[in-house]
């Protein structure tokens, strides 16, 4: 697995590294794989590195998907 | 927490099974396969067989890098710290990982064995430079989440010139060990491990992207649904995947579009290419030889692998007789057909490492589902 | 010439400021007294101590039932936010007596120091100690140091033992519990092991977490007050190392009973929460050091709610589950989810993960 977890950039750091906030907790982490985060963005965090960048749009039509009602069986997927 | 509270919610969990119970067909029997270890214990850990429909299966693969990791590996690493005094470092996953003899590494530093457990590699790094008179051996394990912070590591530590730091490289592949179990008997001629559809790994997926999968998706006719860990994503997944197999389709879908992208993290991917290359074959425990499924580092960074530096030389011990992690991992047993579960393996003595993982499936049936095997009756 | 006079039994004062730990310290002569004498017995003063026995003569009640406890203390960092090793070792040991419904009378304390120890650290441990101990009404009343060679201890390793009195008639301890009992907690958890954590090498972040170690004495005398029949109280336990879910594993398998908890029901503090994602830990078995249990009869679950919130320590009391008949002894959980799984017992040290 990989145990990675999303948290809040809340201050960018030299040498490409950055403080993120999880519920008032703080860590420093790396964010060389993920150069352009901003104050702001929700970085992924695995083993004090962001690996990937949460895009916010996306999110909010997937927690619309899980809302949907059931479809029926003729329907295609879209 | 944002991102993670949704996602958990548990109205939207029970609005989303009573959509798959109201989606399956009452005379099919849906199969799916979740490869990685992070999935089965979101699984067991939610409850969400609990929630799905009887006719609705999850068989846990071997998408676990501590499960798959084979003693021999461990035995390397244990020697490099008894035998050769190095300051082994390795995440907290591979201590208890039962090896040869009767040691692991935890076992190893009670003997007097330099280990070092850290959370990032990064500290691996950090501990070489500030005991420049020790040789520092990073234990490299995981699949392509865990890659890139390694090759960031021996980047940065060929460009600070670090002479006494090298890494044990143990990193292992996914797409690979999919095809491997897609190629297996039991699933390709037997049939005895029916796979409908797979659950495909979240993290994995945001390094390496979508495309990777629409392999399997395409040659072997199974759909893959690229799936969070959050049980809303799971749940979602298994929907998505149900939907799929009733249209008779099979294509690779991405439910975690939050954070995966068809390309996934091209920077890392290149970091990853330009410090490691593949390996022909690597042993994975439970499933054999594997081609093309791990990563050696590259030539020019041989300073810092600890293979060729210590002169290393992987030998292959088979499992304990009985142990049927290798079935397990393939999805052909369940934790309960094994001999030694719940008796001799257990998760204070571990015999394999299925039970040594906090996800490997014999241990997130053991603390999470073993109740199911015995009739409960509560006052 | 005039000849200066010897000043009679002058002893230069003990250095805390720049002084360590070494070998004379434990060996039972001078040095070793001037340091009882300079910082243990000027910290812990009380009458009982100033007796300068070996061992203390003490008034005890007539009535009610001896209570012994002792505990080891070797935490390693000794500081850390909310507490010390030194207040650590008070609480812990007046909280296993008080787990009896005991009231905690006496304390004993005993100090491996290792060689090398720096006197400032060793002071602020002592007065932290002190504190606690006045703090709590129970003093320090005998203790011992002894010295180990440098690297064969971790600085200082305390250990306490305490004594109290239980009243007659009361029957509080892990065999207890029945099915049909309530199962409460008197506040959140996972504070203790987070605090700790978040100062290891390695897995350093910043958190405003802190321990909740504190002597849960007079929180469990109050739940007895509340109680027109205190046998109704069952167990009463305090969730150290592994948590509270290896807590409730010990009383089921003690008393042979199984449990059900609602996880929606367990309050945990939403940095604990995260700080416990991002380490991959299980905030059900992270240490506490100032939160215990009560398993008590169903008719009375409200009244002792009600007390232990009237109470600064139990502000946060919480049901959280029942007892139920389980000839397995399992403690099961009912998830957020309406699915159920076993809270299984902690094996080995919960370490962090990338898995």
């Amino acid at each position: 697995m990989c145990l990675a977890i999303p948290a809040r950039v809340v201050e960018l750091l030299p040498a490409l590294r950055a403080v993120v906030d999880l519920a008032g907790v703080r860590k420093e982490v790396s964010i060389d794989l993920v150069d352009d985060a901003q104050v702001g963005d929700y970085v992924i965090i695995h083993v004090g590195y962001a690996i990937g960048k949460i895009d916010p749009e996306e999110a909010e039509r997937t927690l619309a998907l899980f809302a949907e009602l059931a479809q029926a069986e003729e329907e295609g997927q879209p | 927490m944002k991102y993670i509270d949704e996602f958990r919610d548990g109205d939207g969990a029970r609005h989303i099974a009573a959509n798959i119970a109201a989606e399956v067909r009452p005379d099919v029997a849906y199969n799916f396969m979740e490869f990685c270890g992070g999935h089965t214990h979101a699984i067991s850990r939610y409850g969400i067989a609990d929630m799905l429909p009887a006719n609705v299966r999850m068989i846990h693969g071997p998408g676990c890098p501590v499960c798959v990791l084979p003693i021999g590996r461990v035995d390397l690493a244990i020697r490099l710290a008894l035998e050769q005094g190095v300051m082994l470092c390795t995440y907290g996953d591979t201590m208890r990982v039962p090896a040869s003899d009767g040691l692991s590494l935890i076992k190893a530093k009670a003997r007097g064995a330099d280990i070092r457990m850290v959370y990032s590699a990064a500290d691996a790094l950090k501990l070489a430079e500030q005991n420049p008179d020790r040789e520092v051996v990073f234990f490299a394990i995981g699949f392509e989440t865990t890659t890139p912070p390694t090759a960031l590591v021996i980047r940065d530590a060929a460009a600070r010139a670090v002479k006494n730091f090298s890494v044990l490289c143990c990193h292992v592949l996914t797409p690979s060990a999919i095809t491997h179990i897609l190629e297996s008997a039991e699933v390709r001629q037997l049939g005895t491990v029916p796979i409908d559809g797979f659950i495909g790994p979240a993290h994995v997926s945001i390094i390496i992207g979508s495309q990777p999968y629409e392999h399997f998706a395409e040659e072997y006719r199974k759909p893959v649904v690229i799936t969070g860990f959050e049980p809303l994503d799971v749940m979602q997944g298994i929907l998505m995947l149900v939907r799929q197999v009733n249209a008779g389709r099979s294509v690779v879908e991405n439910e975690f579009s939050r954070v995966v992208t068809r390309d996934g993290n091209l920077a890392a991917q290149n970091l990853v290419s330009q410090v490691f290359e593949l390996r022909e074959s690597f042993e994975w425990r439970g499933l054999g030889e594997v081609p093309y499924s791990a990563l050696k580092i590259r030539p020019a960074f041989a300073e810092w692998d600890a293979e060729r530096k210590f002169d290393l030389h992987y030998a292959s011990v088979p499992d304990h007789k009985q142990c049927e992690c290798g079935a397990i991992l393939r999805g052909v047993k369940r934790p309960q057909d094994c001999k030694l579960f719940g008796t001799v393996c257990t998760p204070e003595s571990p015999m394999g490492s299925c039970m040594v993982s906090n996800e490997g499936a014999c241990a997130a049936h053991y603390s999470y589902g073993r109740f199911r095997d015995i009739a409960v009756v509560a006052a | 010439m005039t000849m200066t006079t010897p000043k009679k039994n002058y002893l230069r004062p003990i250095d805390f400021k720049h002084g360590h730990i070494d070998m004379t310290h434990g060996a039972g002569g001078r040095a070793a007294a001037q340091l009882v004498d300079e910082l243990f017995a000027r910290a812990f003063d009380n009458e009982y101590l100033r007796q300068g026995h070996d061992g203390a003569l003490l008034p005890f009640p007539t009535n009610g039932r001896l209570v012994m406890a002792t505990d080891g203390h070797v935490i390693s960092p000794l500081f850390f936010p909310g507490g010390d090793i030194g207040c650590l070792s008070v609480h812990g040991t007046v909280n296993d007596v008080a787990m009896s419904g005991a009231k905690p009378l006496y304390l004993a304390a005993s100090f491996i120091l290792e060689e090398g120890f720096a006197l400032a650290d060793l002071k602020r441990i002592v007065e932290s100690m002190a504190a606690a101990a006045r703090e709590a009404g129970i003093p320090i009343v005998t203790g011992d140091t002894k010295v180990v060679e440098k690297g064969k201890g971790d600085g200082v390793f305390i250990s306490t033992t305490g004594v109290g009195v239980a009243p007659d008639g009361l029957c509080i301890d892990g065999r207890q519990a029945r099915a049909g009992d309530v199962i409460l907690v008197s506040g959140t958890i996972g504070e203790h092991g987070v605090a700790v954590m978040s100062l290891r090498e390695s897995l350093e972040f910043e958190t405003a977490i802190e321990s909740d170690t504190a002597a849960l004495h007079t929180l469990v005398q109050a739940m007895l007050q509340a109680l027109p029949d205190p046998t109704a109280l069952h167990v009463l336990r305090d969730p150290t190392r592994g948590g509270l879910a290896t807590t409730l594993n010990e009383i089921a398998t003690q008393s042979q009973v199984g449990m059900v908890i609602e996880e929606a029901l367990i309050p945990v503090l939403p940095q604990v929460e995260a700080a416990c994602e991002l380490l991959g830990l299980d905030p059900l078995y992270v240490a506490n050091e100032g939160k215990l249990i009560a398993i008590c009869a169903p008719e009375v679950a409200d009244q002792l709610l009600a007390a232990m919130r009237a109470h600064p320590l139990g502000l946060g009391a919480q049901r959280i589950g029942t007892v139920t008949q389980d000839a397995h002894c399992f403690v099961q959980m009912n998830t957020r989810f309406g699915g159920r799984r076993v809270v299984d017992w902690l094996s080995g040290e919960q370490l962090p993960r990338i898995c």
